[in-house]
């Protein structure tokens, strides 16, 4: 029997690494083509002949790119933080409390995922002008403050915490507030994680509208830069992946960082003796 | 907690003292004025109009030129979403075929009389410039225009047996040598392409402007309002092209998924591309090319020219105006238009200055220039709707067994709807 | 005894308020930035407005009347039908697999994650890129010289109007994948393992711990990705932009998803009434659709 679950494992792995490697594929090319100078960018070789570091070079010197990748960082790091507290503490208020209108708000807050933000730029451009937060860090910001998926994803997890455990922080005399802070987060920790990831991603890669708030060129968040690259007529497809690249690693730090999160779950030990 | 909430609280806090790092058009010392430029992000055009701000600034200490630029992807929607707040440049470069709907909503005003009288540019300026002119007046003026001409691989020619100086000068040449050059594997595959295709690339500015001409007809009547290509000479052009691939079988479209890579990597023998395409090419030291004039059929030579121009914005009035009028004059002199070619390679506006000797029969440039004699410049209203109408018409022919001439009926009818959508509200 | 009901009283009210005061800033936020930008692009669908022009006409149900006789608006709600409907159970399936499998093994599960997870983290624009190149005919095209040295006939994929979509939904669903696993897997992590102990020492084999144990404790994983995995589908988007020339979404509309057409239409042709019809309309649909989950998956809890 041992040898079977043995067998079983040997299987999973395998094919677990097969297609593993087959998802890097893309990814490696990517790094690839960014090493690539010349017509060979057109090839699909997965091993560049001469392999060189020019066009990283070149991104550099291009002199905004550090601006970009800086912007980038910081404005991510504000709207993940600002997520994190407000849609998990809504998420809990929705899941934990009753009060008149709670289902409304909660269907309210969901619709807001149900509109392209594409369709909401005009009129948030329109209202950042009048109070003057046309190319500033607080206009990048502002929409990305407090989103419906992450106060979905919260509510979600928090349905299971027991509300046990809530009611003994109140008979131990716990304000509401603390009874949140310090008895229901930690027990989501993985949900949290998976919304630090999802939220920091999904604002690295938003493009529409830190193009359409900033003018000034080192105001602009990473894919604007990025997408300077984008010429008239042609796509400079060597610096393009040289961009894609680097752009990544922030990324793929923020999701080593919190994916152990979500490995080390919670140890939920049951009510409290 | 109080820990983490008080963090959230600074960041914020510093996040609205940063906002105050303010906007472009901030009360500057008294004495000057201070202008805004816009254009979209192109390495050379960059350097060179910052080069140029630097040298007008000198003769013009009581104006600053603050320049701007933007990714040229979504120029048009940066551009278009500056406007109903009111916010915006003094001067700016738009493509003309941008023109009538930005004119259309009252965004740009009309370039003042006194400066830039009609019988002087009409005089000075390429034909094809009159794009830039609604109800008699011009409301933006180029720099520099651009054309097509006729790329080859000379390497490619010289493999297939043919010689590698010689272009060809004709259509039925073109599609002659082209023959040679592809080759196909065994299942039909392209290993290497004999010409471009590419209707997404320049081929449908060549179909609109060069081919429907060539055949005996004309794509649009006198002022552009209305689609005549559905017409003889509009089914032979559609013929023609649709039989390149199925006929002829010199290519596909989005071979290796455009033209310019194609071309690039060296498997496509000749292109047909616009004069900015030459600073992609020359920057491969491995490409071996030639550019000749379009080729001719029926001894009838057509090009098609576009550009972009520079106007003022109607919200710009006073002070400012005159500083913008200056800055315009200065980008459209002779002086600056001869800086232009050699360093962003777009052909001067002006015909005096392109038509001299070193030009017109520079081994690069001199097709190009020679093409903007008989060029036309499309007035597009909407150029990727009237684009995607001859896109879909070949593939409804050659994927959904269209006939050509229904095809071209269907994109003419489409087309004349975006026209007449625009026009009849004048 | 009136004493602990009164105080539960009191302790409700105590509690209501609190939540109340929870929710003051996120609803200010709401409404201020997302509902009342809403209601204007709402505005927007009764007005012929082109974003540039100073002036804007009303006209009623115009822009709606249009609609309904355009081809290319019908042809979008059927393709974007077409991307939820093939798209959503597949990646959910392979999504919870992967996560399955990759909570099953002792060792490499932070590796596994990783490998899994880059697909998403690698820009778009570079994911299209390549993929656009594997789908490309014979000899460059990857998938096509498998094929061919398979013995099987070479496919348009991007080039045909019948295949351009699969091809697309192939690699949405590709870059997805990592979504759905690390969603999954916070969900799986969050058993508590007492309960599979508890299961072990009843003798319960892997397969009736899953059917027992785990799928019933996801079910709110399941049913939150269900519903914004809908959402999420239903607004596709980026993909089609950057695999498609200038995010013509073809050939010949094929491909083409509703937030496209609106995106092109309102950014590129600056129809911005039209467009805000048609958000209108993908809003009101969503609406309805994710309703209908909700009340189906409604916990009697």
């Amino acid at each position: 029997m041992k040898t079977k679950r043995q067998i079983q494992n040997l299987i999973r792995h395998i094919l677990l690494f097969i297609f593993g490697v087959a998802m890097l594929f893309p990814f490696l090319w990517m790094i690839a083509t960014s090493m690539k100078t010349g017509s060979e960018v057109y090839t699909l070789s997965l091993f560049p002949k001469n392999p060189s570091l020019k066009n990283y070079v070149r991104l550099f010197e291009s002199g905004n790119f550090p601006f970009w990748f800086l912007n980038s960082m910081y404005v991510g790091l504000v709207v993940t933080l600002s997520v994190l507290f407000f849609d998990s503490l809504v998420g809990y208020t929705l899941c934990k409390f009753n009060f008149k209108g709670k289902k409304l708000i909660f269907v309210l807050i969901l619709s807001t995922m149900m509109i392209p933000t594409e369709m909401l730029v005009i009129p948030w451009y329109i209202m950042s002008t009048k109070v003057g937060w046309l190319d500033t860090y607080w206009g990048i910001i502002f929409p990305g403050l407090m989103s419906g998926f992450g106060t979905f994803l919260m509510k979600s997890f928090f349905e299971g915490v027991p509300n046990d455990l809530l009611d003994a922080g109140r008979i131990d005399g716990l304000g509401e507030f603390r009874i949140w802070y310090k008895i229901a987060m930690p027990l989501v920790r993985p949900a949290l994680s998976a919304l630090a990831i999802f939220t920091f991603i999904g604002n690295w890669n938003a493009f529409l509208w830190p193009l359409i708030i900033v003018n000034q060129i080192h105001r602009y968040t990473l894919p604007v830069g990025l997408s300077f690259f984008n010429g008239e007529f042609q796509t400079k497809w060597e610096m393009v992946m040289t961009g894609a690249s680097v752009a990544t690693i922030p990324v793929f730090i923020v999701f080593l960082i919190f994916q152990r999160q979500i490995v080390q779950g919670i140890a939920l030990t049951g009510v409290k003796e | 907690m109080k820990k983490s909430i008080a963090l959230v609280l600074v960041a914020l806090v510093l996040l609205t003292s940063l906002s105050a790092a303010g906007q472009a058009d901030k009360a500057a010392k008294s004495e000057v004025t201070e202008i805004v430029y816009w254009q979209y992000y192109y390495e050379t055009k960059k350097n060179l109009v910052d080069d140029l701000i630097k040298i007008f600034e000198e003769r013009n200490p009581d104006i600053k030129v603050i320049h701007q630029t933007f990714p040229y992807e979504n120029y048009n929607t940066k551009v278009a979403s500056s406007v109903p707040s009111g916010q915006g440049p003094n001067v700016i470069n738009l493509f003309y075929g941008w023109l009538p709907l930005y004119i259309d909503s009252g965004y740009l005003q009309p370039l003042p009389q006194d400066t830039f009288p009609n019988d002087r540019i009409e005089d000075e300026f390429f034909g094809l410039v009159d794009a830039a002119k609604f109800d008699g007046k011009y409301y933006a003026l180029p720099t520099a225009v651009r054309s097509l001409a006729l790329f080859w691989n000379k390497d490619l020619f010289k493999e297939a047996g043919l010689d590698p100086d010689t272009p060809p000068k004709t259509v039925d040449e073109m599609v002659e040598f082209a023959k040679k050059i592809a080759k196909l594997d065994r299942g039909g595959n392209y290993l290497q392409a004999g010409m471009t295709l590419e209707l997404r690339g320049q081929m449908h500015q060549y179909l609109r402007e060069v081919l429907i001409r060539q055949f005996g007809g004309s794509p649009y009547n006198e002022d552009t309002t209305k689609v005549t290509y559905n017409s003889k000479a509009g089914y032979d052009a559609l013929q023609w092209l649709t039989d390149l691939e199925r006929v002829q079988k010199v290519g596909i479209p989005q071979y290796m998924t455009d033209d310019v890579t194609a071309f690039s990597a060296g498997k496509m023998g000749i292109t047909i591309d616009g004069s900015f395409r030459l600073g992609t090419f020359n920057a491969l030291s491995d490409l071996n090319y030639g550019v000749a004039e379009l080729p001719e059929m029926n001894g009838v030579k057509s090009n098609f020219a576009s550009f972009w121009a520079n106007g003022i914005t109607s919200t710009t009035t006073g002070k400012k105006l005159e500083a913008s009028v200056k800055f315009l004059e200065f980008l459209t002199s002779d002086e600056v238009m001869a800086m232009w070619l050699p360093a962003i390679g777009e052909l001067p506006a002006k015909k005096a200055l392109a038509l001299q000797e070193e030009f017109k029969n520079h081994p690069m440039y001199g097709p190009f220039i020679r093409g903007l004699d008989y060029a036309h410049a499309t007035k597009f209203i909407d150029e990727d709707a009237q684009r995607i109408v001859w896109i879909n018409a070949y593939d409804e022919v050659v994927l959904n067994g269209k006939s050509v001439k229904a095809a071209v009926d269907e994109a003419a009818a489409i087309e004349q709807k975006v026209l007449d959508e625009y026009y009849s509200k004048r | 005894m009136t004493n602990i009901t009164t105080r539960q009283y009191s302790l409700e009210r105590k509690k209501q308020r609190y939540a109340y005061t929870f929710l003051i800033i996120p609803m200010l936020f709401y409404i201020g930035i997302r509902f009342y930008p809403t209601f204007y692009a709402f505005y927007l669908s009764f007005t012929d407005w082109n974003i540039v022009s100073k002036n804007m006409h009303f006209i009623g149900l115009e822009n709606y009347r249009r609609l309904i006789s355009d081809e290319v608006f019908w042809q979008t709600l059927k393709n974007t039908f077409t991307y939820v409907i093939w798209g959503l159970p597949i990646s959910l399936l392979l999504g919870f697999t992967l996560a399955y499998h990759i909570d099953r093994v002792k060792v490499g599960e932070s590796i596994y994650k990783a490998m899994y997870f880059v697909p998403y983290i690698t820009s778009m624009v570079a994911v299209a890129w390549v993929w656009r190149w594997l789908y490309q005919p014979v000899p460059i095209g990857v998938f096509n010289n498998l094929l061919t040295a398979m013995g099987l006939p070479t496919q348009p994929f991007l080039m045909s109007k019948t295949q351009a979509l699969p091809s697309i939904l192939a690699t949405t669903i590709w870059a997805d994948l990592g979504f759905q696993m690390i969603i999954f897997l916070a969900g799986i992590k969050a058993i508590s393992p007492t309960l599979f102990e508890a299961a072990r020492i009843d003798g319960a084999n892997e397969r009736q711990v899953l059917f027992s144990i785990t799928l019933p404790l996801l079910k709110p994983t399941m049913i939150f990705l269900l519903i914004t995995g809908t959402i999420r589908y239903l607004r596709i988007f980026t993909q089609v932009m950057n695999m498609t020339f200038q995010g013509e979404g073809g050939p010949l509309n094929s491909t083409k998803p509703l937030v496209l057409y609106i995106y092109t239409s309102a950014f590129k042709s600056f129809k911005m009434g039209y467009a805000s019809a048609m958000t209108v309309v993908l809003f009101v649909i969503i609406l309805i659709i994710t309703l209908i989950q909700m009340v189906v998956t409604r916990d009697e809890n």
